[in-house]
């Protein structure tokens, strides 16, 4: 018999005055070499310039952000603790999986909504593409880590494999954007079966240090091989997707209407943007559709059963070089059509959208997410595409706050914003009923 | 031959400086088993509070070259080691115990703030210094090519060498090489046997930190020229060397970071120097087909 005692140490002035002097000493010592002494450039020669004044701010912040982010973490940890002592019996209401049910219509509804509620603002409608392209990176790389369990530090290079080739297909051969989608994305997938194939052997960090590698080897590539890319200029006017043949420009083509006139309404630059935004949410929300509906199939379950554990799908009979192989082409073409949208929204590409930073991203959104939540990813998506876009008006701090956010997100929840994690396999009642039965059987 | 000699030489500095980056991943790798993304933005760090040290030197009139470099390296690798620790304390401590991919990307935002950082306060624009040591030495000289080593070259390999003999007598011979061994083995265990295992592995931090410090003490010797970005491809790089030797293994991250070296300015000098990275990726990527656990790695062995 015992009994769990919720007991916690008080914590007097003189330990968290202490504490935060600590931290205030050890944020001068950080702050002495990059803050307070910075080298700039006197005519030919460095010279050192000191900022002592902006340093004993840092240092002074840096004591009291801590005692206060002490004191928050303390009374929290209380409150938590009487919480628990209050109710460790009742119930937690709604669960959690039909909260973020909800949720996820209610984006769908406002996702819809949104560019009939700004249909003038060109900001907020550009903004909710860039989130829209995010999630669908998110979720096409969700296949890979967070469902087949495949650590892949590379993914922006099938994004960057859909991007060129829509757009050198259409600016060297005429291709429109319906026709050269399917190809795309199936030369994305082949490229993800080409880099699985002979990395299979490989597990956790070294799978993701090669695809790392890989993904630098496309973008060196793309950046030197001038005749077939144009190098660090880029690809520019790469045509824009049509709607069933109508264009979105001002004056129609030879024979040809546009969809303005088509629709007899004025001409507006928005209705493109507009168009792009409910083109992408189309794609992203296929992209859903299709990697739900793998989950409930074999190759979905044998992906999660995968990335459980190896030796035991090996030790079932699964061939697990299928199965990573189809989680790497599938990830890849879902990473193709993005970039294929991407190349197609902006008109105009280059090796610079394809850095690792991107892939980072990419990741840093599936994993902050929540990993295998495909709501997890569109909340990762918008907080991280928002920050930035928050610090606009100090720019300079953008990065900055962003590797912060990244950080803090991380350190602050562990496994992801919404890290429910269900088996999508239970024993059904039948099964439960079955166990029963043994065990009456055994009594 | 004379040529390749010059290539022999010119690979060795430079796996020099990725090796002793590399051994910070290494051991970081092996005592909690996470790559360390800021590892490389770590060693940049340390190349710019050299290029404060050396400038804080030259408007004080130090002529003395060891001095001067024997003070550069000592003020960076205090200052380096602090950086160090504080990631480790910031970013990684909390996340101990979560799941294996947390602290990878808490270890990506860290490298973007650590750059930002730098960016910000230490301004955009590449930092020259003027050469800290000048000159060299002919060792063969051919009608079409003459070999010469750099002082500065035969300072980075002969300074690599004896930070090598230095650490491996820490790692092998001390009281806190064998903590940290113990706990690269069973972390529960060596707290059980009453080794602070919190401190252990921020000592660890600090000490892949010094490491990386004096390589970048090296590189801003050797280059006379950074900039805040240097950080990312010499931490891929070293992470690659690290992965090559088979990572967790300290010779393997030596013997990685020469070989990347070697092939880098081969490659460079005898192929196409603008796919130098490409070469350097594919011959990872061979290698890890061949022996996965790389070069000097111990295959892991998996029990059901």
């Amino acid at each position: 018999m015992s009994t769990v005692v919720f007991a916690r140490h008080q914590v007097t002035a003189t330990e968290r005055f202490r504490d935060a002097g600590w931290v205030a000493f050890v944020a001068l010592i950080l702050g002495i070499p990059l803050i307070g002494l910075t080298t700039v450039d006197g005519g030919g020669a460095l010279e050192v310039e000191t900022r002592f004044g902006v340093l004993a701010i840092f240092v002074v912040v840096s004591f009291v952000g801590r005692l206060g982010l002490r004191w928050l973490i303390d009374t929290m940890g209380a409150r938590k603790l009487e919480r628990l002592r209050d109710d460790s019996n009742k119930s937690a209401g709604i669960s959690p999986v039909k909260v973020v049910n909800i949720l996820g219509w209610i984006a769908l509804g406002a996702s819809i909504a949104l560019p009939i509620m700004y249909s003038d603002n060109r900001y907020v409608v550009d903004t909710a593409t860039t989130v829209l392209i995010y999630v669908m990176l998110g979720w096409g790389l969700n296949v890979v880590v967070g469902l087949a369990g495949l650590l892949d530090l590379g993914y922006v290079a099938f994004y960057a494999v859909g991007a060129y080739s829509y757009a050198l297909l259409s600016t060297q051969y005429g291709w429109g954007f319906w026709e050269a989608l399917p190809v795309s994305g199936g030369l994305a997938a082949t490229f993800g079966i080409l880099l699985g194939y002979p990395i299979l052997r490989l597990r956790g960090d070294y799978l993701a240090i090669v695809t790392l590698g890989f993904g630098e080897i496309i973008r060196i590539i793309l950046v030197n091989w001038t005749e077939f890319s144009n190098g660090p200029n880029g690809i520019s006017s790469i045509p824009r997707p049509s709607l069933f043949g109508l264009d979105f420009t001002r004056s129609p083509a030879e024979g040809e209407q546009t969809f303005a006139s088509f629709f007899g309404i004025e001409y507006s630059p928005m209705h493109r943007l507009i168009f792009l935004y409910y083109l992408i949410l189309v794609l992203a929300l296929l992209t859903h559709a299709f990697v739900s509906r793998l989950r409930k199939l074999p190759i979905g379950r044998a992906w999660e059963a995968l990335r459980e554990d190896e030796i035991a799908c090996q030790a079932m009979g699964m061939n697990t070089t299928n199965i990573k192989l189809s989680a790497f082409a599938i990830g890849a073409m879902l990473g193709g059509f993005a970039g294929m949208f991407f190349a197609a929204r902006q008109g105009f590409i280059s090796p610079e959208s394809f850095t690792f930073t991107e892939s980072a991203i990419i990741l840093a959104i599936v994993v902050l997410g929540g990993m295998g939540s495909q709501m997890g990813v569109v909340l990762a998506a918008t907080l991280l595409v928002l920050i930035p876009e928050f610090g606009r008006n100090f720019s300079e701090y953008r990065m900055l706050l962003f590797g912060a956010a990244m950080v803090l997100i991380m350190v602050w929840k562990p496994s992801g914003l919404l890290s429910h994690r269900e088996p999508t396999l239970r024993l059904s009642r039948g099964g439960a009923a079955i166990n029963d039965a043994v065990k009456e059987a055994a009594q | 031959m004379a040529y390749a000699l010059q290539q022999l030489i010119n690979g060795l500095t430079l796996g020099s400086m990725y090796g002793l980056i590399a051994i910070g991943y290494t051991m970081v790798y092996g005592i909690i088993g996470m790559i360390n993304f800021a590892h490389g933005d770590i060693f940049m760090v340390s190349a710019f509070i050299a290029v404060t040290a050396f400038t804080l030197l030259a408007a004080a009139d130090v002529s003395s070259i060891p001095l001067a470099l024997t003070f550069v390296l000592i003020v960076s690798i205090f200052f380096t080691s602090a950086y160090g620790w504080a990631v480790e304390r910031i970013a990684y401590r909390p996340l101990r115990g979560s799941t294996r991919l947390a602290p990878l990307i808490s270890a990506i935002g860290m490298s973007i703030f650590l750059q930002n950082t730098v960016q910000l306060t230490q301004g955009a624009r590449v930092k020259p210094i003027p050469p800290v040591i000048e000159g060299g030495f002919e060792v063969w000289s051919t009608p079409d090519f003459t070999v010469q080593v750099g002082w500065s070259q035969l300072l980075i390999i002969v300074i690599t060498v004896i930070m090598m003999f230095a650490f491996t007598w820490l790692i092998t011979q001390t009281p806190f090489g064998r903590q940290q061994r113990s706990c690269e083995q069973d972390r529960t265990m060596a707290s059980l046997l009453g080794i602070n295992v919190d401190r252990t592995i921020s000592f660890t931090f600090m000490l892949g930190a010094s490491l990386a410090a004096v390589a970048g003490v090296m590189v801003t010797v050797y280059y006379g020229v950074i900039d805040f970005y240097i950080g990312f491809l010499a931490g891929i790089k070293a992470f690659t060397a690290a992965v090559l030797g088979g990572i967790g293994s300290l010779p393997g991250a030596m013997l990685g970071g020469l070989l990347i070296g070697l092939i880098e300015s081969f490659w460079s000098a005898y192929l196409w120097a603008e796919y130098k990275d490409v070469a350097t990726f594919a011959i990872l990527c061979l290698v890890l087909m061949l022996r996965p656990s790389g070069l000097l790695g111990r295959p892991e062995v998996e029990k059901v």
